[in-house]
């Protein structure tokens, strides 16, 4: 429970990122600000500061001021709100994370349920399919496409994705993740098809979509419903590490990956740039495996001994 | 046994080829996406794109332009970069494979030592304090995105905590060659093994630490306290025996995730030039010749190595060769 009360604070804080910018910081985490100005302990101080010590070379973005209203977590090297963009990149991480999940969790649903109901053929066909995404390292398959797909924009059928739009990363995280839940929806459906109730319905002369529907699918849904938070927790560490290998959400936009990856130059000098969105990712992805493991031993008590992934 | 050995070879193979397929499929024939354009890089003038277009056969039929490919990536092993003009790009990624096999190898030595130091004193202490925090432990580990952690080490390492003694040995980022100083090898890649394990070896414990539990209510352990054998002796002997086979099996499955994702991106970090760094430069430049290379080389690798791993498992265990 303090986990789920731990994500809503988290949600609802990425939510709020508009009225945190306008309101509270008033500034654009989307625009440069390199000649900017802002308040600290009263006095009016640049944003990228000179460089007096070292090798005095360029400028340093101010640190942290922990002071809501200016510059919170400090800048970046374009002089942009840390702060504001951390809120921002909530929604971008947590919306691909959520989107991708559903989409696993739709498409593996429906493989899964189709591989295992109808067999013989299909079965063959959609396994081997299965097999092959599950064979393949998921960063790699990941990368593969995201070269193709993230900096062109992508027209299938009726289908438009912005070059640039979060919709990308969903749909290709979406995609690697599919055999995760194909195959355990698969094997669940194989297992359902020899019980008695299914047998009845049988008997009773029930249609193929009517097995389906009321008899098969309600007892997959728990193993999904079990999956989801998990795929969630995947999909989000999955979109930092593409998003940190500037394939995944293209900037302006901010990501916690790409937070991160600004951070990466200003490591020494800046460190809370890049230790903030990781710290965010962390709580974010841990709230939510711990859910996970709470959401299983809910729905099905006999696995809280059997630890697995 | 050999029938195993030779069914699984031939799934394998069988794999191999489709990955093949697969990657290809994404790279020459993405609707909406032209081929020539994306390998000759951004800003290519038309001699470029034409001389792009012949070296791939792209006006030849598909099947003909996936052997090409195939035979330049494998065979003649001669695949050129236009981003990079006339550089070779095979010789790179074996170039780089030593680093990244020193990191994953030494990672998962460290990782499956202390997982299974972890797991069996969870165990044996289970519902203690240790068991418990052994558990947190665990999920923190798979939580932290592992670049992430690894620019934190390197924050402690290098930069703030560099001069004190807990840091001072720390070599600047980059890699030693085994060859070139042994001493120098193992300090490069410290900090790198244990950012690695720490992702994997408190969930490790953890399988393991259930299954052993789980063991302990088995005929065959009852019947070892029955003979008057001594709780270590048990738990050590017949308990973690068996438990390690499933714990091997996983093992195996991550083995190829850790070099195609977590090893990859822990070379970024830690300025490792291995197969990953290859990778993430060539990203950045959109080197397309270079990240195919890299991508099939390394999906080869861990296809090989889960077949590797899968034979050993079967060599443990009888029970999983019925074909």
């Amino acid at each position: 429970m303090a986990m789920l009360g731990l994500l809503l604070v988290i949600v609802l804080l990425s939510l709020a990122a508009p009225l945190y910018a306008q309101h509270v910081a008033h500034t654009d985490p989307f625009r440069s600000n390199l000649d900017g100005t802002t308040v600290v302990d009263g006095k009016t101080v640049p944003v990228m500061q000179e460089q007096s010590e070292g090798l005095g070379l360029g400028v340093t973005p101010i640190g942290p001021t922990w002071d809501p209203e200016h510059y919170f977590l400090g800048a970046d090297n374009q002089g942009r709100d840390v702060a504001a963009r951390l809120l921002y990149g909530g929604r971008n991480s947590l919306l691909i994370g959520v989107s991708a999940a559903l989409l696993t969790c739709l498409f593996g649903t429906a493989i899964g349920l189709t591989a295992g109901f109808f067999g013989g053929r299909v079965d063959g066909v959609l396994s081997r399919l299965l097999d092959v995404v599950w064979a393949f390292p998921v960063y790699l398959f990941a990368i593969c496409l995201s070269t193709v797909l993230v900096t062109q924009s992508l027209g299938v059928g009726p289908l438009q994705l912005e070059a640039g739009s979060p919709a990308l990363p969903i749909f290709i995280i979406g995609i690697v993740y599919i055999p995760y839940v194909g195959r355990s929806v698969r094997g669940e459906v194989l297992s359902l098809r020899k019980r008695e109730f299914v047998e009845a319905a049988i008997g009773l002369g029930a249609s193929s979509l009517r097995l389906l529907w009321s008899d098969i699918l309600p007892n997959v849904v728990t193993t999904v419903i079990v999956l989801f938070p998990l795929m969630i927790a995947l999909s989000m560490l999955t979109e930092a590490a593409l998003s940190f290998l500037s394939i995944g959400v293209q900037p302006p936009d901010a990501s916690w990956g790409t937070i991160i990856l600004d951070g990466q130059g200003l490591l020494y000098t800046r460190p809370w740039v890049a230790i903030a969105p990781g710290i965010a990712i962390a709580v974010t992805v841990l709230a939510l495996n711990v859910l996970g493991d709470g959401v299983r031993d809910a729905l099905d008590p006999r696995a809280r001994h059997k630890v697995g992934r | 046994m050999l029938r195993f050995v030779l069914w699984r070879m031939l799934a394998m193979v069988t794999v191999m080829f489709a990955i093949s397929v697969l990657v290809f499929l994404i790279f020459f024939a993405t609707p909406g996406v032209d081929p020539a354009a994306r390998i000759a890089g951004r800003n290519a003038d038309q001699q470029t794109l034409k001389a792009v277009r012949h070296d791939f056969g792209l006006d030849q039929p598909m099947p003909v332009q996936y052997a090409l490919l195939m035979k330049k990536l494998f065979i003649t092993r001669d695949l050129e970069s236009y981003v990079n003009r006339g550089a070779k790009v095979v010789p790179q990624v074996e170039e780089a494979a030593p680093v990244t096999l020193s990191l994953v190898i030494g990672a998962s030595l460290i990782w499956v030592a202390t997982s299974v130091l972890m797991g069996v004193l969870a165990a044996v202490f289970r519902g203690s304090i240790v068991d418990t925090g052994l558990m947190i432990i665990g999920l923190i580990g798979i939580s932290m995105p592992v670049f992430w952690l690894g620019e934190v080490v390197n924050l402690v390492s290098q930069s703030r905590f560099h001069d004190t003694f807990l840091f001072s040995w720390v070599p600047p980022l980059g890699y030693t060659p085994l060859t070139e100083s042994p001493l120098g090898w193992f300090k490069s890649l410290l900090l790198p093994w244990l950012t690695l394990a720490v992702l994997y070896a408190g969930i490790y414990a953890r399988i393991l630490r259930s299954s052993m539990v789980e063991a302990q209510e088995q005929d065959y352990v009852r019947t070892a306290y029955a003979k008057g054998l001594t709780e270590r002796r048990v738990l050590v002997r017949h308990s973690l025996r068996m438990s390690l086979i499933a714990y091997f099996s996983l093992f195996g499955l991550d083995f190829g995730a850790l070099v195609g994702g977590a090893a990859l991106l822990t070379e970024v970090v830690f300025g490792l030039h291995g197969v990953g760094k290859l990778t993430y430069d060539s990203l950045q430049n959109f080197d397309l010749p270079l990240i195919m290379a890299t991508v099939m080389y390394a999906a080869f690798f861990v296809i090989v190595a889960n077949a590797l791993i899968d034979l050993l498992y079967s060599w443990l265990d009888p029970r999983v060769r019925v074909v």
